[in-house]
């Protein structure tokens, strides 16, 4: 039970943080949405091409965003030291992880939702009849990727060149989660809606593959 | 180094023996015609590729539990020979490709996931190369050596039941599938020729990385001194 009672108060500091300054999630909300607003001019965003690329657009646009947005994770203990504090304070380091990737998670999830309405009405495709199924996809597709992001940008914090190092480990690690959610939201998107339940069960197992990496190797991560 | 010398004649031969039997043993393909004859190397060197990750996989394994530098080593020049034979299979395969599909490159499950899987260990590689610290660069490379070997058969899953328009598997891939017998004898003979060929470099590269250690762990101790 420590293991969860430490990830709630860890959960609580990150949150805390997070929501002093709302700096992470201001600047990945515009990141997507001049992202979004920069995909238009690539294609006609009103023609019926806008149903069957925009599902992969927006997920390439969330994607680049996680990739930035994970960035200060870890970056930001280092600054006064403060996860050499964070591991004496848990028992299991797999506390840490389980909640920065938690209020990850979360972030990843406000920008979807508030950006959601603004991609319906951008690109003309419907989204309120199929929202809480959306909401399931966009759930469990952050999850992953802040599964694999959250350790990813714990090895990107040691290194150099490491704005440009998390983007290149991070996003071929997650191109299963490009696919099936992309594949998901599109089938969502369509103009007979339908849950593509193989796609919800591949992004469950990613997530659980991931997830039981990162308990069992996390705590290396995090040596000094 | 007579050993060494040794070894690299008995793979040269082999190699050569692959090549000859390739071109001369092999029956020329009904429908493809010759160009069908680089399968015995474009698909040997996927398999002697896939061997190397494979050895890099469990050297990471090695290196998180054991801490010995050697696994270290192994890893790094198990990634660099694999990423060799790698790149081998995705230059032969549009070769072959464009007269067999009229096309260079589709997108399908096979060749898409050798391309991730590509670009995974090119950013294992790169990682390595902005770590300073021997320690720290060896484990956190290892970690990311196996968070990216634990990831090929998702890509692949995901391509394979998304996107795909590509041949079943020839070999090994169930009822109806399979090669005349001379091909498959000369393709087990490349297979083992070009694995031959991947561990002759495999042990080369490793002696250079043992070599490479030592040395700077020479050049610290001079500079403490």
């Amino acid at each position: 039970m420590s293991l969860l009672a430490n990830t709630t108060i860890l959960l609580g500091k990150e949150l805390r943080t997070e929501f002093r300054s709302r700096e992470l999630l201001t600047t990945t909300i515009v990141f997507i949405l001049i992202v979004l607003v920069l995909f238009s001019f690539t294609f006609d965003p009103l023609s019926e091409e806008a149903r069957r690329f925009g599902s992969g657009l927006l997920w390439l646009a969330f994607l680049f965003a996680a990739s930035l947005m994970l960035q200060p994770c870890f970056l930001r203990e280092q600054t006064n030291d403060t996860l050499s504090a964070l591991r004496l304070s848990v028992s299991d380091p797999f506390a840490i992880f389980l909640a920065k990737l938690a209020a990850n998670t979360l972030f990843l999830l406000i920008t979807e939702l508030l950006l959601l309405p603004v991609f319906a009405v951008m690109y003309g495709v419907p989204v309120v009849g199929v929202l809480h199924w959306l909401v399931m996809v966009f759930f469990l597709g952050s999850l992953g990727v802040s599964i694999a992001g959250t350790a990813l940008s714990a090895i990107s914090a040691q290194a150099r060149m490491r704005e440009l190092l998390l983007p290149m480990l991070l996003l071929p690690l997650l191109t299963p989660i490009l696919i099936a959610s992309t594949e998901v939201t599109a089938s969502l998107l369509d103009r007979t809606p339908s849950v593509q339940w193989k796609g919800v069960g591949f992004l469950v197992a990613f997530d659980l593959v991931f997830l039981t990496a990162l308990w069992l190797f996390g705590e290396y991560l995090l040596e000094e | 180094m007579w050993k060494r010398a040794f070894f690299g004649a008995v793979v040269l031969l082999l190699v050569g023996a692959a090549a000859y039997a390739s071109f001369f043993i092999a029956p020329t393909e009904r429908t493809m015609g010759l160009i069908q004859r680089i399968f015995y190397f474009h698909a040997a060197s996927a398999w002697a590729g896939m061997t190397a990750f494979s050895i890099c996989f469990v050297a990471n394994l090695l290196y998180v539990w054991r801490r010995q530098p050697n696994w270290d080593s192994l890893g790094v020049s198990a990634a660099e020979v694999g990423l060799a034979f790698i790149t081998v299979v995705l230059i032969t395969g549009p070769i072959w490709a464009k007269p067999a599909w009229g096309i260079y490159w589709t997108w399908d499950a096979r060749l898409t996931s050798t391309l991730v899987l590509w670009l995974l260990y090119l950013s294992y590689l790169l990682l390595r190369t902005l770590i300073e610290e021997p320690d720290r660069r060896a484990l956190l490379s290892a970690l990311f050596g196996i968070f990216a070997f634990l990831d090929v058969p998702i890509v692949f899953g995901a391509i394979r039941w998304w996107r795909t328009q590509h041949p079943a598997p020839v070999i090994m891939g169930g009822p109806g599938s399979g090669l005349e017998p001379t091909m498959r004898a000369v393709f087990f003979f490349s297979v083992l020729a070009l694995h031959a060929l991947m561990v002759f470099l495999l042990a080369e590269r490793y002696g250079l990385e043992k070599l490479r250690t030592e040395m700077e762990l020479l050049r610290r101790e001079a500079e403490v001194v």
